[in-house]
């Protein structure tokens, strides 16, 4: 039944668009312990879910705010996005040449949540998102591998990484590709790991730091640091230069 | 009362050295302190430091910091990308006086990558400020705090992973001064120290990515003043007159190594031990910790270069913590009359240090053209040679010989490449003077010693010689 799901997905994104770089890819459900993973060690369960290959380009998004108006640059309300909202286009429904295919940035959770539901999708949850993450070329957990670490972290200081195209580099093994190396990307429940801006406060939520060292389970993965503080950073309006997403089912 | 009058009978019986002034002097209640009026705080690049404050009074204190990750050097041929307070590594200096309420405005640049915040070391306040400063990239953020507890303090950055942020350059130095103002002085800079961890060794070139793993065994491959090998040699070294009073602000953003702070040649008149308020007088060397700062002033009485360096001394001749201040003015025989008598002393005959017993590395396959062993070769000369030779190869009266439009150079080119592998010393004449030195055996590849050669043979009125591998290689042979 759910392999007859996958296929349907699959075909419907191919089929309809006529080009394959909306495509979902099942993820099998599982356990593990997240980074952020916590004095009390406890797992985290995920159900089986469908992501997408790639973080959505300019011209995935481009058709969306053809077809949502309200989601034009011109149009768009204050409380849903900010100033630099898609501040990357020429006008509303023109991008520069030649990034038609890079990720789409500078757009809010807003707007990132808009695009999946018109596509009957929703964005990934944290713990889904990360469990993707975790997986090199050929682990599913790599977190331990210092090289995939390494990898993450220097991209992270590399500057204008959304300047190319996707689907360039190799895919992890679950074939989905750029989850590392390209965008920040938005999760739906991207402020649900309260972290404060304060990285070294004690406290239940003592992540960072020397409490840090301490609740965290993965001392060597400071990839995940980063990130968790990027998300710590943002409010949902915010649209960012290096911020874009991708869609989950 | 009564607790009191006995607490101090005990010290007096004790024959402790207890000064009552001094002790129980309540602490001033500098959150009382009234502003008047407002002004936009001057933000400096090092070695530079703002205006002093003089008697102004308390003010409301506008700063505006801007936040920028950037590539840039860390020695010659070595890139970096730091990530910076104002663009610069430490970052801006900040300059206020005790009793100012500072209105402080982070702005973290839209092209950056990372959310940034702010922990000021001067502030009294949750984190310092990093909570309230925490700011996504293409945003800002202001807060306000109140300048309670004069002295110089360090701030940086306090975003996890702390360590990184810190070892990329996020950190800089905030001064509070005392009510009127510290004592004047002819010229003040602003010097700090950092570490730095790269995949790469000390040298290796190209643009060398942070190591998260060195760092944390803090193994660091640079120890430098100002962010940069060399940010304070040579041209860009700090200067002053005969006869005028210094003052470096002195901070340590670390990471992880504490500074031996020394300036080779001088002894400090005074130190604000820690930054803060106790003074000390004629020292040495002094303290600082990660995170910690220091004021030390001093007269500067005859000519001369003086060396900035971490006395943890490896760090300053192999990884970068050496920086220079020039004293420029008349001789002052009596206070310094440079050498007077020279003769050989050689109790154990002649001994030749050697930098390290390793083997060299191996040569590469394709030969350098002499336009890149010149390039090579500058790099070589400005880590290894120029603090003996001199940037222009001058060389140091009396003490080091020269190496521009040098005899001894340009006759023997055998001869020259024997000093830098095998070392020299006792008696040379170099221009018709005599120098009784000793070299250090260099610990460098055929090519790399070519190349620092040809480059010196192409430089300064030399004869242009090229050095190639091979001839090394001849002499390295021929023992």
């Amino acid at each position: 039944m759910r392999m007859l799901g996958a296929l349907f997905v699959i075909l419907f994104s191919v089929g309809f668009k006529g080009y394959a770089v909306a495509e979902l890819v099942e993820i099998e459900g599982g356990s593990y312990l997240p980074s952020y993973g916590l004095k009390t060690g406890s797992q985290v369960d995920v159900e089986s879910f469908y992501i997408d290959r790639t973080p959505v380009t300019n011209r995935e998004f481009l058709e969306f705010v053809r077809d949502n108006q309200e989601w034009q640059r011109t149009n768009v309300k204050g409380i849903f996005a900010e100033k630099s909202y898609l501040q990357h286009w020429t006008s509303d429904l023109e991008i520069l040449q030649g990034q038609e295919d890079f990720p789409v940035i500078n757009v809010s959770w807003f707007a990132a949540k808009a695009y999946c539901k018109s596509k009957g999708l929703r964005l990934p949850k944290l713990n889904e998102w990360e469990m993707v993450a975790m997986a090199s070329h050929d682990k599913k957990d790599a977190r331990e591998d210092p090289e995939f670490t390494k990898f993450i972290l220097s991209s992270y200081e590399k500057p204008k990484t959304y300047l190319k195209k996707v689907r360039l580099e190799e895919p992890n093994m679950y074939g989905v590709y750029d989850i590392h190396g390209m965008v920040w990307e938005w999760v739906e429940d991207f402020n649900s790991v309260i972290i404060s801006g304060e990285s070294r406060k004690e406290g239940d939520d003592g992540l960072f730091c020397a409490a840090g060292s301490v609740g965290a389970s993965d001392l060597s993965n400071y990839a995940f640091f980063m990130r968790y503080a990027f998300r710590a950073s943002l409010k949902a309006n915010y649209t960012i230069k290096n911020l874009g997403f991708r869609c989950a089912k | 009362m009564q607790t009191k009058i006995a607490f101090l009978l005990v010290l007096l019986l004790s024959g402790c050295n207890y000064s009552p002034d001094k002790n129980t002097k309540s602490h001033p209640r500098n959150d009382l302190i009234k502003t008047e009026g407002e002004m936009v705080a001057e933000l400096t690049a090092p070695p530079n430091v703002p205006a002093p404050v003089g008697n102004r009074p308390a003010k409301k204190l506008k700063v505006e910091l801007e936040i920028v990750e950037r590539e840039s050097e860390l020695s010659d041929g070595v890139k970096y990308i730091f990530w910076t307070f104002g663009g610069s590594v430490p970052g801006s200096f900040i300059r206020g006086r005790v009793g100012d309420e500072v209105e402080f405005t982070l702005e973290n640049h839209p092209d950056n990558k990372l959310p940034h915040n702010i922990d000021l070391h001067a502030v009294t306040g949750q984190g310092g400020g990093a909570e309230a400063s925490f700011v996504a990239p293409g945003h800002k953020k202001t807060f306000t705090f109140k300048l309670i507890n004069p002295g110089l303090y360090v701030y940086h950055c306090a975003t996890a992973p702390v360590g990184m942020h810190i070892a990329n350059g996020m950190y800089g130095l905030i001064l509070v001064e005392p009510e009127g103002g510290l004592p004047p002085v002819d010229r003040e800079y602003y010097v700090m120290q950092g570490d730095f961890y790269t995949k790469g060794n000390y040298g290796d070139p190209g643009l060398q990515p942070f190591d998260m793993q060195k760092a944390i065994a803090e193994h660091a491959d640079y120890v430098v003043f100002n962010g940069k090998v060399g940010a304070l040699t040579g041209d860009k070294a700090l200067t002053a007159k005969v006869g005028e009073t210094v003052r470096l602000f002195v901070g340590n953003g670390g990471p992880n190594i504490v500074s031996s702070f020394h300036v080779i040649g001088e002894v400090f008149d005074k130190v604000y031990v820690e930054g803060g308020d106790l003074i000390n007088e004629n020292i040495q060397t002094t303290l600082i910790p990660a995170g910690g700062a220091a004021i030390v002033d001093f007269r500067v009485e005859v000519p001369s270069t003086l060396i900035l360096v971490d006395h943890s001394i490896f760090r300053a001749f192999n990884k970068g913590a050496l920086g220079m201040l020039k004293v420029s003015g008349d001789r002052n025989d009596k206070v310094f009359s440079g050498e007077v008598l020279s003769g050989i002393y050689r109790p154990e005959g002649n001994v030749i240090q050697e930098i390290s017993p390793s083997e060299p590395k191996p040569v590469r396959a394709v030969a350098l053209s002499k336009a890149e062993k010149i390039k090579l070769g500058q790099q070589i000369y400005d880590r290894s040679c120029f603090a003996c030779h001199q940037p222009d190869g001058q060389g140091l009266p009396n003490a080091f010989p020269p190496l521009a439009k040098a005899d001894y150079l340009n006759e023997d080119v055998d001869r020259a490449i024997a000093a830098v592998i095998r070392g020299l010393s006792g008696e040379i004449t170099v221009n018709g003077k005599k120098y009784h030195s000793v070299m250090p055996a260099q610990v460098l590849t055929d090519e790399e010693t070519a190349s620092v050669l040809t480059y010196i043979y192409n430089s300064w009125g030399n004869n242009g010689t090229e050095v190639t591998p091979e001839m090394v290689s001849k002499i390295r042979n021929s023992k």
